[in-house]
């Protein structure tokens, strides 16, 4: 097995609430890149924070709500296009606005 | 286009909720010009089959339903894994995409997935109450829910269609290599042909561009302006161009850094001293100096967007992540953009 790829250090968004866990494991059935654990077999523990793509995978299918992430797609692309509407929509607004 | 009518329904299964049609898992040679087709960026947004329940082998009220999006790519793949096997396979309508873009933008998703269960009156055809979804449509699908909604309980299956088998055989159970999504080189290989294609057509309109400028501010006449530099600029920015697009997917885990943009800006130098070799080796002088220094920074600032470009089809890039590469390589990139430009005009002055 070669080294596994990871993309930047310490921007992940994702949150655990331990305390919240159940330790069903789904995390650890939808989760691709294995950023949880099972500690003990009774809660999960991040072990690896920066392998997360914030697919929003976890939190979507954790049934009590102790996962949290800032969930989206990492396509430059896609971030262009959302400036690009954005700034659109704003230029839109300022038309819009009735002249005094 | 009618859900029977489409070219890899190969009969009819009678059951209880109607005629279901049964599909080959053998891919006929139209399928494998498609796949070719839409790898290399053609038709890929119109590339689809309809959605709904259609079925492989001679399924029972006891077979496996299989969840796939409405991308052909998608339910090729899916088919040619099932071969031998007895299993329902339902479509959801993702509009052509794939399931992990689909669920990830929330059209593979939790709402469409028990619309399609009710619609196909999937209650009434099998006796257990199991959907298998791909692991990677789990961005899309809360499980809870769709057990809540439909009845139906979800059962995340491999990251790849082609361990559906195995995964089937071994009583709906994952291996941990199954759950894991890789991006080794064939997996990057493949997207190559599909982003040179997209990146091709912006550079083409760059060259352009740079040609027209090399033909004003040259000292000849714009047309011998064109042809004495011409060859340059289309060079130069396709080294920069299959840096950004090849080599650095290629490359990737051997490349320094974790930001697609270096990663790409490396690959860009490394092609830089490619194009510049015959370059330092043939002229001298001030303005061949200058030249050189601008190209290195023209073809490194192409081939780190483009290799930035690339963590869209990524398997392992955040979005945190891009926006933060993006907010200190974009200005870079313009800036070492506009500086070679500026550069390789001065260049041709002092000439």
């Amino acid at each position: 097995m070669m080294k596994r790829l990871l993309y930047l250090k310490g921007v992940a968004t994702l949150r655990l609430e331990q305390e919240t866990c159940i330790g069903c494991g789904m995390c650890l059935t939808v989760c691709p890149q294995e950023v949880f654990v099972m500690a003990h077999g009774k809660k999960v523990r991040i072990s690896e924070q920066d392998a997360c793509m914030e697919c929003g995978a976890c939190m979507l299918n954790c049934p009590v709500g102790a996962l949290w992430v800032q969930s989206g797609v990492g396509c430059a692309q896609a971030v262009f296009n959302t400036m690009l509407v954005t700034i659109q929509l704003k230029a839109g607004n300022e038309q819009k606005q009735p002249k005094p | 286009m009618a859900i029977a009518g489409q070219a890899f329904v190969v009969g009819v299964l009678e059951t209880p909720v109607g005629t279901v049609p049964r599909v080959a898992t053998v891919l006929a040679g139209r399928d494998r010009w498609g796949t070719l087709l839409v790898r290399l960026g053609f038709g890929r947004m119109r590339y689809t089959v309809e959605p709904g329940l259609y079925g492989v082998g001679a399924p029972n009220e006891d077979s496996p339903v299989l969840v796939t999006a409405n991308y052909k790519l998608s339910f090729d793949h899916l088919r040619a894994a099932l071969v031998g096997l007895d299993a329902w396979v339902l479509v959801l309508d993702t509009n052509g995409i794939n399931v992990w873009c689909a669920a990830g933008k929330g059209a593979f998703g939790t709402a469409a997935l028990c619309a399609q269960v009710a619609a196909s009156r999937l209650a009434q055809l099998v006796r257990h109450r199991r959907l298998v979804v791909p692991q990677l449509g789990a961005p899309g699908i809360a499980a809870h829910a769709v057990k809540q909604q439909s009845g139906f309980a979800v059962v995340y299956g491999p990251v790849l269609a082609r361990q559906l088998p195995e995964f089937l055989a071994r009583g709906m159970q994952a291996t941990p290599a199954m759950r894991r999504k890789t991006f080794l080189l064939a997996e990057r290989a493949v997207l190559i042909p599909v982003e040179l294609v997209i990146a091709g057509k912006w550079a083409l309109l760059l060259a352009l561009l740079l040609a027209g400028a090399s033909g004003l501010f040259g000292p000849a006449t714009f047309w011998e302006n064109v042809r004495e530099h011409g060859g340059w600029t289309l060079a130069g920015l396709g080294s920069g161009l299959l840096a950004g697009t090849v080599l650095t997917p290629l490359l990737l885990p051997m490349l320094p850094g974790r930001a697609f943009s270096l990663k790409g800006g490396v690959a860009g130098l490394l092609a830089a001293l490619i194009f510049l070799a015959p370059f330092f080796s043939r002229s001298e002088g001030e303005g061949s100096a200058l030249a050189a220094l601008a190209w290195l920074l023209i073809i490194s600032a192409v081939s780190s967007f483009f290799g930035m470009e690339f963590t869209g089809a990524s398997t392992y890039t955040s979005l945190s992540g891009v926006k933060k590469e993006m907010r200190i390589a974009v200005p870079l990139q313009a800036a070492a953009g506009i500086c070679g430009m500026l550069l390789l005009l001065w260049a041709k002055r002092v000439q």
